[in-house]
């Protein structure tokens, strides 16, 4: 007699209120490739776990972001985010595809140099840009968007010693109906102190102002914050030629547009409530048709758009390495990526999906990472099909953040690897060995044997 | 088993759709939990039951005693089993 396929035992409660008006219980499909490559390669070649980048998706997504903005505001220039995501191969991707460096600290201006971006490419933002890094950036014709008064002052005594003539822009903060206060960075421009800015770099005499810059916050699904953003923008630019004669090279709107990723407060998910590429440049658009001036004085629009572009391109690839069933019932399932190199968990529910197929009867679990530490939950409650030890899963959308701002915490961050826009796949980030994190070490005389 | 009381009223049925009179609660259960149902409403111990699912189903290389300890606790989590484990 032949024997019936094996399942685990399993009984799982019928929920009340899982379907709804806006659709069912989403499904847990197999995610058994990756642009064309199989995600059993990837891991047998690359060990697990393992961050994965799609070409293809940045081309894609960077394609969209042109498109939408170019068609309604032709003097649009996409400036890349490095913070966002500043592995070399990721970066020249972007820059391949037309866009600038948009850097917010002496390290990413150095390594946008490392990239063969041209200084007058660069866009420099950030609270703390030293004298040093001022004067490279200012020999460089750098874009520098300056931050606070006494980093102004710093600014003329950089531009006082090299002699030359440099053109700066500022960073303002504004309110808007749509988004928290975003206050800390620039100078504000409802209260006037934006106004008091540009008298005190006319009566220093030694700066240019050539730009405004500002960014709204992060992670904005509304796109009428945009245009409240670039109206105020544009109509400053008004006041700054109608009172001051200057006319703007350019004003930077920042970043900040949401992902189709899913905040952990949000019902729907961002698939759905995320607004696509052309809402955001519609809005801006409009906001931009306040400006006064003649077409050929149109200033060029920067977008440092960086969440948007990239986080769909990444995933992480991941093994189960035990099933669990907590005190309290609770389905467990251990995965052996942990928090320390997806700390977007904590704010997304990411999509976790099996990379091959599955059988049997889903049942909520607790996606746990393998770190000693009581918080390292990868998702805190999901739907999801029996897994054994060894099952290959993928995590999408982590592209944004997270290899710029993975911990190295009791054991190795994992290789990177992309796949080209042909299927080929290269390594792009080698893993941690022993040796990279002892090569920082020193053992001081008294304590060698 | 035979004062399994809860257990014994459960009603299954072959698709695998479980209804809870006491509760009105309805679940659903696979058919390896089907079986270790209807095994321990018949009074079969921990045991047998773990090598009848060997001798039914594709289990070779599967740790089929402890899914079945840990279906067992579930059960009676769920308030569906009034029964510890019964070992032989």
């Amino acid at each position: 007699m032949s024997r019936k396929p094996y399942e685990k035992p399993m009984l799982v409660k019928h929920q009340l209120g899982m379907l709804n008006k806006f659709g069912s219980v989403p499904s847990v499909e197999p995610m058994v490739s990756i642009d064309g490559v199989a995600v059993a390669e990837l891991l047998e070649k690359y060990g697990s776990p393992l961050f994965v980048f799609s070409e293809q998706s940045i081309v894609d997504k960077t394609e969209e972001l042109n498109e939408a903005f170019k068609l309604r505001y032709p003097k649009t220039t996409v400036a890349w985010s490095y913070k966002t995501n500043y592995l070399d191969a990721i970066c020249k991707v972007f820059h391949r595809e037309g866009s600038w460096a948009e850097v917010v600290s002496e390290f990413e201006y150095d390594k946008a140099i490392h990239n063969g971006v041209p200084g007058s490419r660069i866009i420099f933002n950030g609270p703390l840009k030293p004298a040093d890094a001022l004067e490279k950036a200012f020999r460089n014709k750098s874009i520098v968007n300056l931050d606070n008064f006494d980093e102004l002052q710093t600014a003329e005594e950089v531009a006082e010693k090299i002699n030359e003539d440099v053109s700066i822009g500022i960073r303002v903060n504004l309110g808007t109906s749509a988004t928290p206060p975003w206050g800390r960075f620039g100078f504000n421009l409802d209260n006037g102190q934006a106004r008091d800015a540009v008298r005190r770099i006319l009566a220093g005499g030694k700066l240019s102002l050539n730009g405004l810059h500002c960014h709204l916050g992060t992670f904005i699904q509304q796109p009428e914050a945009y245009q409240e953003q670039s109206a105020k923008l544009a109509l400053f630019a008004n006041w700054l030629r109608e009172e001051h004669s200057i006319t703007l090279d350019y004003i930077d709107i920042g970043g900040g547009i949401a992902s189709c990723n899913t905040l952990h407060t949000q019902y729907l998910p961002g698939s759905q409530t995320t607004p696509p590429l052309s809402r955001f440049a519609e809005a801006v658009s409009s906001g931009l048709s306040e400006l006064s001036c003649q077409p050929d004085d149109y200033p060029t629009l920067f977008l440092e758009t960086g969440r948007a572009l990239i986080d769909d391109a990444g995933y992480i690839l991941t093994s189960v390495v035990a099933n669990k069933r907590l005190p309290d019932g609770q389905r467990s399932v251990v995965i052996d990526a942990g928090v320390n190199i997806l700390f977007t968990a904590f704010w997304y529910k990411h999509e976790i999906v099996p990379a091959q197929p599955v059988s049997g009867t889903p049942e909520q679990a607790i996606i746990h990472g393998p770190l000693c530490m009581n918080i390292d939950v990868i998702r805190p409650s999901l739907l999801f099909p029996p897994v054994e030890v060894g099952d290959k899963l993928v995590i999408k959308s982590v592209g944004a953040y997270n290899v710029t701002q993975w911990m190295q915490f009791i054991t190795y961050r994992p290789a990177v690897v992309m796949i080209s826009t042909s299927g080929e796949h290269a390594l792009i980030r080698r893993a941690e060995e022993l040796s990279t994190i002892t090569d920082m070490e020193e053992v001081p005389g008294w304590l060698q044997d | 088993m035979t004062g399994n009381v809860r257990l014994q009223e459960l009603a299954v049925n072959e698709s695998g759709f479980v209804f809870d009179p006491h509760t009105g609660l309805t679940y659903t259960a696979n058919e390896t939990a089907r079986y270790v149902i209807e095994q321990m409403k018949a009074g079969s111990a921990v045991e047998n039951i773990v090598e009848g699912i060997k001798a039914e189903f594709e289990a070779d290389g599967r740790d089929v005693y402890r899914h079945v300890l840990e279906f067992i606790h579930n059960l009676q989590e769920q308030g569906l089993s009034s029964l510890e484990a019964p070992v032989e």
